[in-house]
């Protein structure tokens, strides 16, 4: 058994429950993907398999390179995009080739999903690590700065590892137990209850809850 | 394909049909399921629609009525299973789409003026 797929954030929005609750939901498209590669314990390692998100693709697109991967492992169509899942326990059964749907999940499941969130860019210290930041007015000159990071003439440096203005976002992102709350196998939809990282469009991989 | 179809699509699956049609002006009766425990029961709002929001599945209302002298509104979600059915009393004519203006007013400057009845495009035709 495949515990994962190859899914693209569609968007969010909210479904309402019978009694009336509004449930945030983001929709996601997931797959239909195909088993491209058998990773296996005697071989590689670990014991996964490489999945492709079957869609359209320009046969001019693939390279060389790519083209004999598909080739070598199994004579499977060329796709674009490829992402690893682990198999967890016995699955010999599992080849190359074999589709990989939606239907694996069913409302109530808990998932991951793992993503790249959104980029911030250079982000300062309040957005970056949630410093509360000075007053706004009443003659406050103290606003958005960090205020001390560190003492004087000892250590006359700066720690390392302290929090600091930089880079935010474009990072991988774990979102878990995220519950499924509808599945849709013949449009390829999986409605989960929350949010997921990254922009609409964004690639994620979402995978059976590996706590239950 | 873009993905804006696919969610669009999923919108309006939640959509319900069943509602006759409302505008801002329209007196309603809004009849709400309310569970107590394991009972349930209706309760009716009935007032005078002073806003719509019109977001798809997530489209709401606003009801106005005055309550022992005192203004209550309350904001409905349009496509909730709560709603158990929409009444239509009256309809008026308005010239603006939000009618916050009604919460300034008191007693007979709060009325609208009700809409002249036009005869159905069935009659006409019949004719």
């Amino acid at each position: 058994m495949i515990n994962g797929i190859i899914a693209k954030k569609v968007g969010m929005t909210q479904i309402f429950r019978s009694d009336g609750v509004v449930v945030p939901v983001t929709v996601l498209k997931a797959g239909p993907c195909v088993v491209v590669q058998r990773k296996t314990t005697a071989k590689e390692g670990y014991d996964a398999v490489q999945l492709g998100l079957v869609e359209f693709l320009n046969p001019k697109k693939v390279t060389k390179p790519m083209a004999g991967h598909f080739k070598k492992h199994g004579d499977v169509a060329p796709v674009r995009l490829l992402r690893e899942v682990r198999l967890e326990g016995k699955s010999d059964e599992v080849k190359v080739g074999d589709k990989v749907l939606v239907d694996q999940f069913k409302p109530a499941d808990k998932v991951d999903v793992v993503g790249t969130s959104k980029g911030r860019g250079f982000a300062g210290f309040v957005k970056r690590h949630h410093f509360r930041g000075g007053a706004a007015t009443h003659g406050s000159m103290f606003h958005r700065a960090p205020g001390s990071i560190g003492a004087s003439a000892f250590p006359s440096r700066v720690l390392k590892g302290m929090k600091g203005a930089g880079h935010m976002g474009v990072e991988r992102v774990t979102v878990k137990n995220l519950q499924v709350v509808q599945v849709d196998v013949e449009n390829h939809l999986l409605l989960v209850k929350g949010a997921v990282p990254g922009h609409e469009g964004a690639v994620v991989i979402v995978r059976k809850s590996l706590r239950q | 394909m873009g993905t804006q179809p696919l969610l669009d699509k999923i919108k309006k699956e939640q959509m319900r049909t069943d509602h006759p049609a409302f505008k801002p002006g329209d007196t309603v009766r809004v009849h709400v399921k309310i569970k107590e425990g394991d009972k349930e029961r209706i309760q009716v709002f009935e007032g005078t629609v002073i806003a719509e929001n019109r977001r798809l599945n997530q489209s709401t209302f606003t009801v106005r009525k005055m309550s022992f002298g005192t203004g209550v509104e309350r904001i409905f979600p349009l496509h909730s299973p709560v709603i158990d059915k929409i009444e239509v009393l009256k309809s008026t004519q308005v010239r603006r789409a939000k009618l916050y203006y009604l919460r300034r007013l008191r007693g007979k400057a709060a009325r609208l003026k009700e809409e002249r009845y036009t005869e159905p495009e069935s009659v006409v035709a019949a004719n």
